[in-house]
């Protein structure tokens, strides 16, 4: 199942639907550095609301993904971690260190907006 | 063990079968959802450590009963490389960059009961419980 990418305004969305497999998510890397340059993006954001399990590799992923991004010139917010899996990655140590995180779409929507527009001024 | 299954753990797919197959067992159990996906996160990690280290393998998952308490049981075995020093393996990786980052003192954490018998050349089994938490 592959990843959704939509192109809102300066900003792309992907939404991940439950249980990705490897190959899915390192695809939607390879999607996302490139589309961040085709729609010269300023912002990604990443809905997790429907993870369920977010493991060791997940957090990987998603951080390298969003430090990629930053390096093609574009900010990522990862929105939308469920409660229960905030407590699990907390229990088995995993961090998001240094990535911004929204509650959900709309706040993630909202940082992006004041960080990108910050820059412009 | 009451009854148990046994996934073969052989490609990536086979991990979010695995999970899956944890979260319906924890739910009939009556686990809280914050425990189901702990379940399932667990399951994950130790399925993952399978796939990369040893190629191949198995988690049997199986429903236990111990003085009025029920749990689920997770094993994880395999015939792979094993692992040379568990008290390095059970270090914590992500705080102190000493462990071998196999997620396994999270893992731990997370579990009620964990136990690791590992033989270099030979494999490594996992074994871990969760009990039924009884307000």
């Amino acid at each position: 199942m592959e990843v959704p990418i939509l192109k809102q305004g300066d900003f792309l969305i992907a939404t991940i639907q439950a249980a990705l497999t490897d190959a899915d998510l390192l695809k939607l890397h390879y999607a996302l550095v490139e589309q961040v340059g085709k729609h010269r993006s300023k912002g990604v954001i990443i809905d997790v609301t429907a993870l369920d399990v977010m493991d060791s590799f997940a957090t990987k992923t998603l951080r390298s993904l969003a430090h990629m991004v930053r390096l093609r010139g574009a900010e990522t917010v990862i929105c939308g971690i469920q409660p229960e899996v905030a407590f699990t990655m907390v229990q088995l140590g995993l961090t998001l260190e240094g990535i911004s995180t929204a509650l959900d779409l709309e706040e993630g929507l909202a940082l992006l907006n004041q960080s990108t527009g910050k820059r412009e001024a | 063990m009451d009854s148990e299954i046994c996934i073969i753990i052989e490609s990536v797919s086979d991990i979010i079968t695995a999970r899956e197959q944890g979260r319906t067992i924890g739910k009939e159990l009556g686990f809280s959802f914050t425990d189901l996906t702990i379940i399932a996160t667990v399951i994950s990690e130790v399925a993952r450590n399978i796939l990369v280290f040893a190629k191949e393998g198995e988690i049997i998952l199986g429903m236990t009963r111990q003085g009025g308490r029920h749990g689920i049981v997770i094993i994880a075995r395999d015939r792979g490389p094993g692992i040379p020093d568990i008290p390095l393996a059970m270090q914590d990786g992500y705080s102190t960059r000493k462990g071998l980052g196999l997620g396994l003192p999270g893992v731990r954490r997370l579990m009620d009961e964990f136990e690791i018998i590992s033989e270099v050349g030979k494999g490594t089994t996992v074994t871990m419980k969760k009990w039924v938490y009884q307000t």
